[in-house]
């Protein structure tokens, strides 16, 4: 299928977009030899971040869904890395926050996790069962649009207080933080961190191209459909509820992929990190980006959370009325995002682009 | 007894803050289709009205008139609400019509935006409003069992706001074109009606109610910039669970998640009672997708 779509047709344009994507490419991978360790890590971060946006996109952009739950899918998966991450620092025995809440023995589900492969397997496993979960209650009976956004966002409230109250399992508020090594290796040395921000790169080109090959098939075909006008597909004979249910499971798991590096690069996991602001931010790094675009999604994720970190420092305060205000003019004035905006003006077609909110009066 | 008493009492009145939340977004949502992720922060706005008006009554009048600040918070609450109700509508929100999802995210960023403007404006830290003194106390129906004039005070503003409500939006004629709009827009607008005069007459009235139960949650603690942000949440779960377009939905939907909320949490604890209580939505779903009183209507979506 890949082969399929790049055979296709190679027109000057592609060519160029080709080009485009092995200098990011290139230029992502030789990033180490220009950039000093601790921007490094903050660029490991920032990438992580783009791998949630691009697996937000896949359901925002091109099914037309909106999760405002996807801080939650993250942070299991990030749990799951943190876990073990604890129990190699600890040594298999119980964690320190564990023997302040007075449990003595490790917890039966904490056990498989000394294992570094059974963590990453479930990193992705946990996030994508719980999405199949709510998707499979919700897509059925046709739950959708708002109240399904709704929905997700109640999930969030849910799991934070849940990992805030049981604090003896899960570290409560502060979080699981205190590591030493990941397979052997220590953890903080740059050498580790350098090999972990290759990882970080692999793991975005390949979910990018796990995404782009998605989109370009015909189950990617159908998900558009499914945005553009639900009522249509069904009544063409699809069944919705089994694309929206399997893509939103995608979604949910490459979420979790990006948890489990944001980890590994950042040291410290928290319910403050998956509540509600997060989860709403992710949504506006890929309304920035371009909904609908993969590359402005992944763009997006980066260069906000570049901005971020360069004034929020700075100006706490302003950085909130920025963000807010942002997230108005990107709705209101530009609902394909920057990427849109280019597109824009680069092509100026006449054809107009369908809404993106459906057929605005289906005529069915 | 005792125990039953005080929790039913516990829910009724967990549920009646609710409903007066849930209220506005109720009807702004079936009207026209816009989430207000903003309301929250209309509360907030309410809240520290009230907050104003108490140290204006502290600062200018007598001692003595103190106690019946309230009494005029309330009212000022709700107009200063719903002014800014109607600023967001005209501003912002009537670009936002037929688009749920943009509208959601766009009035999120107000409610951001208006967060940090009341934080620069009050302090970060969270302000104390003094309830006064007629509201101490509370009354006592047997031995151990005291219920909080406050919660009572509060309950009775909830009923007065419904009864209005009621009497707006099916006894009177700027509610019947409010309806009207709500049951066909576009048959509405061609028999005369102004549906923008009606969509920013609604919209702001939702800020109001939002403003009023601002002021009343300064009666049950102190009060921050993020106040709005506990609610919120709750709140449209009531409309999901109430389904739109109804008064009654509404009131059952704040009652059932109020009290099943309040009995769970009496079993087992506050974070697992939330869990249960969504679950136990998600569950009712799979039986009426469209929430407990939907209007009938023969469109598709």
């Amino acid at each position: 299928m890949l082969m399929r779509i790049q055979m296709k047709k190679f027109t000057p344009q592609r060519i160029w977009i080709l080009i485009a994507y092995t200098a990011a490419a290139a230029a992502l991978f030789s990033a180490p030899l220009f950039v000093s360790d601790f921007r490094l890590n903050l660029l490991a971060k920032f990438l992580a971040f783009a791998i949630v946006a691009l697996g937000l996109d896949l359901i925002w952009g091109f099914t037309g869904i909106l999760s405002l739950g996807h801080g939650i899918f993250f942070g299991l998966g990030a749990y799951a890395m943190a876990m073990y991450l604890k129990l190699a620092a600890s040594g298999g025995k119980p964690p320190d926050f564990m023997g302040w809440s007075g449990l003595k023995e490790l917890p039966l589900f904490w056990q498989p996790f000394q294992n570094f492969w059974f963590a990453v397997a479930m990193g992705i496993a946990i996030p994508a069962f719980l999405a199949l979960v709510l998707g499979y209650f919700t897509f059925r009976n046709r739950i959708r649009g708002v109240y399904f956004t709704i929905l997700t966002q109640a999930l969030v409230i849910i799991t934070t207080t849940l990992l805030i109250g049981q604090q003896a399992f899960t570290g409560g508020t502060n979080g699981i933080t205190g590591y030493s090594t990941v397979l052997g290796y220590s953890i903080g040395s740059p050498e580790t961190k350098r090999v972990l921000y290759y990882v970080t790169v692999a793991a975005l080109i390949a979910i990018f191209i796990f995404c782009r090959y998605v989109i370009g098939s015909r189950f990617g075909k159908v998900l558009r459909a499914i945005r553009d006008g639900e009522n249509r597909v069904r009544f063409i004979g699809y069944n919705p509820a089994i694309y929206q249910m399997v893509v939103f499971t995608i979604s949910a798991g490459i979420a979790g992929v990006a948890g489990m590096l944001f980890v590994l690069h950042v040291g410290i996991i928290s319910p403050s990190m998956l509540g509600i602001v997060p989860s709403i931010e992710m949504v506006l790094w890929v309304a920035i980006g371009g909904r609908g675009t993969l590359v402005g999604a992944a763009l997006g994720a980066i260069l906000m959370n570049w901005a971020k970190s360069e004034f929020s420092t700075a100006y706490p305060q302003g950085w909130l009325f920025f963000m807010g205000l942002l997230f108005v003019v990107v709705v209101v004035f530009l609902p394909k995002g920057v990427a849109g905006l280019i597109g824009q003006i680069k092509f100026r077609r006449k054809r107009r682009e369908p809404n993106h909110e459906g057929v605005r009066n289906p005529a069915v | 007894m005792e125990v039953f008493l005080l929790q039913l009492f516990n829910g009724l009145s967990i549920s009646s803050i609710l409903l007066l939340v849930a209220l506005g977004l109720a009807i702004t949502f079936g009207l026209m289709k816009v989430i207000n992720m903003a309301h929250g922060e209309l509360i907030m706005i309410g809240a520290y009205s009230t907050y104003l008006t108490q140290n204006l009554f502290q600062d200018y009048l007598p001692k003595s008139l103190f106690d019946w600040y309230f009494v005029l918070a309330v009212p000022v609450s709700f107009v200063i609400a719903f002014i800014f109700g109607l600023i967001l509508e005209i501003s912002l929100i009537r670009f936002l019509y037929g688009r749920p999802l943009d509208s959601l995210l766009a009035t999120w960023g107000v409610g951001l935006v208006l967060q940090q403007l009341a934080r620069s404006i009050f302090g970060a830290p969270n302000v104390a409003v003094t309830s006064p003194a007629w509201l101490n106390g509370g009354m006592k129906i047997m031995d151990g069992t005291l219920l909080p004039y406050k919660r009572i005070f509060i309950i009775a503003l909830v009923i007065a706001c419904l009864v209005s409500m009621y009497f707006y939006i099916y006894r009177s004629h700027e509610g019947r074109r409010m309806r009207a709009v709500m049951q066909n827009r576009d048959m509405a607008s061609c028999l005369g009606v102004s549906t923008r005069r009606v969509d920013a007459m609604t919209f702001a009235i939702g800020s109001g109610i939002a403003g009023i139960a601002g002021c009343a949650l300064t009666l049950l603690g102190p009060i921050g910039p993020s106040l709005g942000t506990y609610y919120i949440v709750d709140a449209f779960m009531v409309v999901v669970l109430g389904g739109v377009g109804k008064l009654v939905g509404t009131v059952l939907g704040a009652t059932g998640i109020g009290m099943f909320n309040t009995l769970f949490e009496y079993w087992t604890n506050a974070s697992l009672g939330k869990v249960l209580v969504f679950v136990c939505i998600v569950a009712f779903l799979q039986w009426k997708p469209m929430g407990l009183v939907a209007m009938r209507s023969r469109s598709l979506d």
